[in-house]
């Protein structure tokens, strides 16, 4: 009997934990305690007050990304790690909407193994940027580094249009989105291609730099800037780029992912052969073989003026 | 090279091309210069943006001149090669320009009516002219409208490629610059060439 009664309680443990296991699985939505609904469109619960199968509409903003989840820096933690664990029951408590959740610094701060991300010294500079000055705390990291998708383009990805892409999608996610910029800010979100307008090549530009290399101010000891300023501090002069000591080598160009690859190859040009800025492309190579030539040239003339002059 | 009696060689539209040209040519390669070295440059990078983009226009539209003009006169029997010769008679003027000229030895071929350019200068002109100028023409449209350019080439950027063989191509022309001024001072006297190209008489 005693025999039989650990069997069934290992069984009944070994299913629960399994069943435990199997939520932390992102990539697995439809049999994801939360994802099962917060991965789609519409979802169903059964209403016991009528007996009743429900349908309804998810939420356009409570639905998550599972892709991007499975790939985001926290990857590894389930929902209820930061959520209330109360929210395994539906309908979720009206209360738990007051829920104050873990920020960044909760548990990136004062941590040795993440010293190098530097989190106390970007939260100094974020709390100088214009975000925070006008919206304080409520401006919190996640309004541009969701927790549930974040993943670490700029120091893995060596394709620079790629953290471009990433970077700027943040920005864009509120500048770019008339609800959740009003939600923030109280009014309307300026038009960015007629704010822009004065930018030659505005597409290129937006393809190819980052928000931020105009709109921060650099601080050496940190890869990102966080520092964003005001609109009227803003880049408006084309040569702090457009120069061989490039305002791009300390910010896009900053990651070492990116210059170990532009300096292999054969133009060994100082930043990345996927863009090209005028002023900044300088090849050591070419320079030299036109100054060779241009020195050849010059000593050429002035050989034929000499001989032209001595055999008059 | 000296002829006795004076021939017409240039006529008027020719010469404001030539002049309208070489001040674009001048200038384009001034701020190609600039933008490339902006912090060491006089001209402030939008300046030297605008010069650039407006000489290349101006360029273009006098290459248009140079190009009709070609076709509508007898310009363009001057730029005619025979296969006679075809490397024989360049290198006689390469040989007299380096050795012939200093050694009292005539200039093999001497400008009449029928001759307006010696091989070597008609090689060069020919090159310059029909494939080089028109291929910075053409690379240099294209970083006027870059969203035209193919996006990668391989690994690289197209613009960047553009870019560097629109830039090599420019240098080209300022090394073809100093020495087409410098082969001009080759003439009954210094200035005489530079002359020519002003009243149109060789």
């Amino acid at each position: 009997m005693k025999y039989r009664l650990f069997t069934l309680i290992s069984i009944i443990l070994f299913c629960t934990l399994w069943h435990h296991s199997k939520a932390q699985y992102y990539n697995d939505p439809e049999n994801h305690e939360c994802l099962k609904c917060h991965s789609g469109q519409a979802y169903t619960f059964h209403n016991e007050l009528m007996d009743l199968e429900e349908k309804k509409l998810m939420n356009p903003y409570f639905i998550l990304d599972t892709v991007a989840l499975a790939l985001g820096v926290h990857n590894l933690f389930d929902c209820t790690d930061c959520h209330s664990y109360e929210y395994v029951t539906y309908p979720h408590a009206s209360n738990l909407k007051l829920e104050s959740l873990i920020t960044c610094l909760d548990c990136h701060g004062g941590d040795e193994s993440f010293a190098s991300y530097q989190f106390e010294k970007i939260e100094e500079e974020s709390q100088k940027s214009i975000h925070y000055q006008v919206y304080g705390d409520n401006f919190t990291c996640s309004k541009c580094h969701s927790q549930h998708t974040y993943a670490a383009t700029a120091r893995t990805s060596s394709d620079v249009l790629e953290i471009v892409d990433y970077s700027n999608k943040m920005c864009l996610s509120c500048h770019n989105n008339m609800n959740k910029y009003q939600l923030v800010s109280g009014h309307e979100n300026p038009q960015l291609i007629q704010v822009h307008d004065w930018l030659p090549n505005q597409e290129l530009h937006f393809k190819h730099v980052r928000c931020i290399e105009c709109h921060t101010e650099i601080v050496d000891g940190l890869m990102v800037s966080h520092n964003i300023q005001e609109k009227a501090k803003a880049v408006k002069n084309c040569v702090e780029c457009h120069t061989t000591n490039s305002r791009l080598k300390s910010s896009l160009y900053k990651y070492q992912n990116l210059q170990k690859r532009s300096e292999t190859g054969i133009f060994n040009a100082v930043l990345s052969n996927e863009s090209y800025v005028i002023g900044t492309h300088q090849s050591p190579f070419l320079k030299l073989l036109s100054i060779i030539i241009f020195l050849a040239t010059l000593v050429g003339v002035a050989t034929h003026t000499i001989f032209r002059i001595l055999k008059k | 090279m000296a002829t006795s009696k004076k021939i017409y060689f240039y006529p008027v539209w020719l010469r404001i091309w030539h002049g309208l040209n070489a001040l674009g040519i001048v200038i384009l390669i001034v701020t190609g210069i600039s933008l490339q070295n902006i912090e060491s440059s006089f001209i402030g990078f939008n300046s030297a943006i605008n010069l650039h983009n407006i000489s290349g226009v101006v360029v273009t539209l006098g290459y248009l001149i140079f190009f009709v003009g070609n076709i509508i006169t007898n310009n363009s029997k001057y730029y005619i090669v025979k296969p006679k010769g075809f490397i024989k008679r360049p290198l006689k003027q390469i040989y007299y320009y380096m050795w012939g000229m200093f050694h009292n030895m005539k200039a093999p071929y001497p400008l009449s009516e029928k001759r307006k350019f010696n091989p070597l200068q008609k090689y060069f002109y020919i090159i310059v002219m029909y494939l080089v100028v028109p291929m910075v023409i053409i690379t240099g449209f294209a970083l006027l409208f870059p969203e035209i350019i193919i996006e990668n080439v391989y690994n690289l950027s197209g613009v960047f490629v553009t870019a560097i063989f629109h830039s090599a191509l420019g240098f080209f022309i300022s090394i073809f610059l100093i020495i087409h001024l410098y082969v001009a001072t080759i003439g009954k006297s210094p200035i005489d060439n530079f002359k020519s190209i002003f009243n149109g008489w060789h």
